[in-house]
């Protein structure tokens, strides 16, 4: 049986240790090790700070949906915005990349998501928004 | 996030504490520089033993400061990162800054 929940928070930077230690919470049933769960948030915090940063430009009047779901032994997030999208998205999972290189972003975000989850998948459209999903087996203790 | 900063010979030894993430960086990234300028030296040493979050944001505070050290021919050193904190910091290349 799945199960799952879904947070919908306003864009703002402040939300962003809300928004992974929540879902560090709800996975706890699983068990995961203090390695697995701090991966896990790194990677949640990584796509919800896109979201604001990118997605919404630091709008905070807009909407981050961040979903959690426990599917056997598997973690599955997603996080999703419906701000500009992405021009190129194999371009800005490469490490190292950024559209910012003014304000200290060091273009890694989707490079430790990639180390840290399983999968992970990015949908996104200009003007649309984006969805980035991921996923991890917790092994657990 | 705290940071508390201090002038130990000619290295300004920073203790971070907190999480350091994209919301607690501008403040992380403030009061390095102001030490930096207060205390001019040529090794910065963060030290991040009370530091239980850290995601690519740190790297961004990081890559800053080690950048506005290398230009006065200045080094940086990190201490006592947690074991994901070390993974995010080989990841970006940043592994030999490890003391
Ligand atoms: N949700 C999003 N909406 C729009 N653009 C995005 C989104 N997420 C990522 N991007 C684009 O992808 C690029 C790479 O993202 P990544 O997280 O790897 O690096 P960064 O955010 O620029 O820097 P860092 O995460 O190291 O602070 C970003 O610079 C941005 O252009
Ligand atoms: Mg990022």
């Amino acid at each position: 049986m799945q199960n799952s929940m879904t947070l919908r928070f306003s864009a703002l930077s402040e939300n962003e240790s809300f928004a992974r230690a929540a879902a560090g919470a709800f996975l706890a049933r699983l068990d995961p090790t203090m390695g697995e769960l701090a991966e896990i948030k790194t990677a949640v915090s990584e796509a919800v700070t896109n979201a604001i940063v990118h997605g919404y430009g630091g709008d905070g009047t807009r909407f981050v949906e961040l979903t959690v779901s426990i599917e056997g032994r598997v973690a599955v997030v997603s996080v999703s915005d419906e701000g500009k999208g992405i021009a190129d998205v194999a371009k800005a999972r490469e490490p190292f990349f950024t559209t910012e290189p003014g304000t200290e972003r060091s273009g890694m975000g989707f490079t430790v998501m990639e180390a840290f989850m399983d999968t992970l998948e990015v949908s996104s459209q200009q003007g649309r928004g984006t969805t980035v999903t991921m996923s991890r087996a917790i092994a657990g203790k | 996030m705290e940071i508390s900063c201090k002038k130990q010979g000619g290295r300004v030894v920073a203790k971070l504490s907190g999480e350091l993430d994209h919301h607690s960086a501008p403040q992380a990234r403030e009061a390095l520089s102001r030490a930096m300028h207060k205390e001019p030296a040529a090794v910065l040493v963060l030290d991040m033993a009370g530091v239980t979050f850290m995601d690519s944001s740190g790297i961004g505070v990081i890559l800053g400061r080690l950048k506005e050290l290398q230009r006065t021919g200045g080094s940086l050193t990190i201490l006592n990162p947690s074991a994901q904190m070390k993974k995010i910091l080989k990841m970006a290349g940043l592994g030999d800054l490890i003391g």
